[in-house]
């Protein structure tokens, strides 16, 4: 009797799962995405109206990036480039600093900032700052023909990726400090393409998720960059059961870094 | 009804077994429960321990009897491709699945067009996609090319908006960004500057390098017998193939493209005679249907289409045989100029060899080389010289090839290789344009409804997205919207006009 109930429940909770089919987020192991991600899944294998529904709201996130990056041509038409890349750099909410100039500009959280930027015409930009913005590489051609950058920021951006990074080739003679931490889009394809850049002599590669061997990475970034100095903190550098922890980790890089410091023309 | 005695019977053998102590109370004539010598009892008892199975047969059962389930009361091979198809795509490539995506793109209603795909074999196992070494590169000398590579560039930039499906994974093409290198010697230099300036103002981002500034950019390279170098700044470099490939399958399926594993071994056509202006005769055809085998077997199905796309690759011509164009007199310049060419590429391992800056070099003897990984690993090969072509019958390496043709030109150029190891090798077929090496895109002058997308001889991976968008533009839109690639149509090998790239090779 007991073995009749014993499979007549299993055949049941069969069924259950049968019917509340979870399925399995992607290969990844990232955490499950919340209930209501979920369940709108669900209903999208199931119905064409929601999974017309779902990809037109990936597809308007999509646009409101890409708007927010334009090209901003008109302004570059009444300005000028050089007011129109600062405009631009302000309406992403970054900031930046005019060559010659101590003042920086920027932009508050909630988007407004000092119109004071316009009283400089013709003046090139020095140093930007870009840290988390929504910049692509759509949005560099606003930033191109700033021939005299010397700093640029872009730590913690969701949208820069490899091809953003090779487009960074338009700076190779001016760019000296390049910040690109905390990037969750960009791996090794992309750092093989900051080559380009021979006067670069700061690097700033920490923490990037997509980066899988970081240890193996920051020395042939080394050896291709040799007069630059390479910042590559927050990765885990740990052999599993060989030991060596965080902070071990960090250690090698910076004594491989004082070593650079000590033996590259800065 | 038997199942439900049988349901009674084991509620009463609970039962019975629950009452043991009290079997002493039955008659002496009753037999004890479990030795009865009747057969019912024991089907019943196989029932109980089959209750798993018999429950699910029972739900197959009815979800089969509910609308939407797909049983049918004839028993059809599920792998058949469907009777009717709008356009057929043979070759199920990154061509011909870049094609069936386009074509589902650019279809304004849902289900507008009817795709199918054929592919005679689904592991991939001799497709030149999957052997192919990955690169691309905007270093050409014809615009057309140098478009198409563009454009496949600005669509891998954005593969994801493109390709992403629903509820999978992202798309990651490993995309390398090391752009490629040209040496040219001496006398080859103006074709190279000519080049460049073709390629700039085809919006490719090209810089030139005197020897100077490629040792001092490429310390490794041995600069002796290169007068000036080529070198691709953005939108070059080497990916994924079967990324891309798998991407664009998925996607069209997605969209409603039909997949087949088979094979094309006929067509059935109508012919009409017509007259040229000399008063010659001509056959023109128009293909009905095409006749679909499936493998290892000799069922066929036979798909009426409306329009067939040739992009078999290596084996296009064996397609336009079957069609029997091109044969006897003045047609014989309409056959289909495609030949498998087999490719050798060798991975070799060097531990000193250079680093992450290693673009994808192409020497002017031909030898080439590229990064693999960051293990010190390399991919190298060349192109045999014209008369001595291997065998194309198999996919056979020849190590000799390699220690005669290839190693001394990299060892020359590349001081650090004359101590490296060959670690693997395979070979791959080119569909070998052999007129002019150039793709062939658009219909055939004597078969109406025949589109080909085929002959890029080794640039097929690199051109597939944008020339499956303007191959779905000519059958959708009736000509070319996005890119002019009527320089590449069929007509340039029948007036006998080749469109030859001007290597430097």
């Amino acid at each position: 009797m007991s073995a009749a109930f014993m499979s007549l429940r299993r055949c049941c909770q069969r069924s259950a799962l049968l019917a509340v089919a979870k399925r399995p987020w992607s290969s990844s192991p990232a955490p499950s995405p919340p209930l209501h991600t979920r369940f709108l899944l669900f209903l999208a294998q199931r119905f064409y109206d929601v999974e017309m529904l779902l990809s037109w709201g990936h597809r308007q996130k999509r646009m409101a990036i890409h708007r927010r990056n334009a090209y901003y041509g008109y302004t570059k038409n009444l300005y000028g480039a050089d007011i129109a890349a600062a405009f631009y750099v302000l309406s992403l909410k970054g900031g930046f600093r005019y060559v010659g100039q101590s003042e920086w500009f920027r932009a508050d959280r909630r988007g407004k900032f000092n119109w004071d930027f316009l009283n400089h015409k013709d003046t090139l930009l020095e140093e930007v700052n870009m840290s988390h913005t929504v910049i692509n590489s759509g949005g560099l051609g606003n930033l191109e023909g700033q021939t005299s950058l010397r700093t640029l920021s872009l730590r913690g951006c969701p949208e820069v990726d490899d091809w953003f990074l090779a487009g960074l080739h338009v700076f190779q003679d001016s760019l000296k400090e390049l910040d690109i931490s905390h990037c969750p889009r960009i791996t090794v394809g992309g750092l093989a393409a900051l080559r380009n850049l021979k006067g670069l002599r700061r690097l700033d590669v920490s923490s990037l998720p997509k980066v899988s061997s970081p240890g193996l990475v920051v020395l042939l970034l080394e050896e291709m960059l040799p007069q630059c100095q390479i910042v590559a903190t927050g990765y885990d550098h740990s052999l599993g059961q060989f030991g060596g922890g965080e902070v071990e980790g960090q250690r090698e890089v910076r004594e491989a870094t004082d070593c650079v410091r000590k033996e590259g023309v800065l | 009804m038997s199942r439900w005695r049988g349901l009674q019977a084991s509620l009463r053998a609970a039962r019975g077994s629950l009452r043991g102590t009290q079997r002493d109370a039955w008659p002496r004539g009753h037999a004890p429960w479990s030795r009865s010598l009747s057969a019912s009892t024991a089907l019943r008892n196989d029932f109980f321990k089959d209750l798993e199975t018999q429950l699910a047969a029972a739900r197959k059962k009815a979800s089969d009897a509910l609308p939407g389930s797909s049983w049918s009361p004839f028993e059809a091979n599920p792998n058949l491709p469907p009777e009717r198809a709008d356009i057929v795509i043979v070759g199920g490539g990154v061509v011909g699945w870049s094609i069936a995506y386009w074509l589902k793109q650019k279809e304004r209603v849902r289900e507008g067009v009817r795709v199918l795909v054929v592919e005679k074999d689904l592991t991939y196992s001799q497709a030149s996609t999957v052997l192919s070494a990955g690169g691309i590169r905007q270093q050409f000398s014809l615009p057309e090319n140098i478009h198409l590579s563009l454009a496949s560039a600005h669509f891998m930039r954005n593969i994801n908006e493109h390709l992403g499906v629903l509820n999978e994974d992202p798309v990651d093409l490993q995309f390398n960004h090391s752009g490629y290198l040209f040496l040219a010697t001496e006398k080859a230099a103006h074709i190279m500057e000519e080049n460049y300036s073709t390629q700039r103002k085809a919006g490719a981002e090209v810089s030139l390098l005197s020897p100077d500034q490629l040792r001092g950019k490429f310390p490794w390279i041995n600069t002796d017998g290169v007068a000036l170098a080529s070198y691709g700044l953005q939108n070059e470099g080497w990916f994924d193939p079967w990324t891309l490939l798998n991407a664009f399958r998925r996607k069209a399926i997605s969209m409603g493209a039909i997949q087949c594993c088979g094979e094309v071994t006929d067509f059935k056509y109508t012919t009409k005679r017509i007259l040229t202006s000399n008063g010659d005769e001509m056959d023109l055809r128009r293909i009905k249907s095409v006749k679909v085998q499936l493998p290892g077997s000799l069922q066929y199905q036979p798909v009426e289409c409306a329009i067939v796309v040739n992009a078999a690759g290596a084996s296009s011509a064996r397609l336009t045989e079957m069609l029997g164009v091109g044969y006897g007199g003045d047609a014989a310049g309409t056959q289909l100029p495609v030949e498998p060419r087999k490719r050798y590429v060798y991975v070799v391992h060097c531990p000193d060899g250079p680093g992450l800056d290693t673009p994808f070099v192409i020497d002017y003897s031909g030898v080439y080389f590229r990064r693999e990984g960051l293990g010190g690993n390399y991919i190298a090969g060349t192109s045999p010289e014209e008369g001595e072509e291997p065998d194309a019958s198999n996919l056979e390496v020849d190590h000799q090839f390699f220690e005669d043709k290839v190693w001394p030109s990299l060892a020359h150029r590349v001081p650090a290789f004359e101590k490296l190891k060959v670690t693997s090798a395979w070979a791959g077929f080119y569909d070998y344009n052999t007129f002019d090496q150039n793709a062939i895109i658009g219909t055939h002058p004597l078969v109406t409804n025949m589109y080909f997308a085929t002959g890029f001889s080794g640039h097929g991976l690199q051109h597939a997205p944008a020339a499956g968008r303007s191959v779905a533009e000519l059958i959708l839109d009736g000509n070319f919207t996005t890119l002019d690639l009527s320089g590449l149509d069929f007509r340039r090998i029948l007036a006998r006009e080749p469109m030859l790239e001007r290597n430097i090779v």
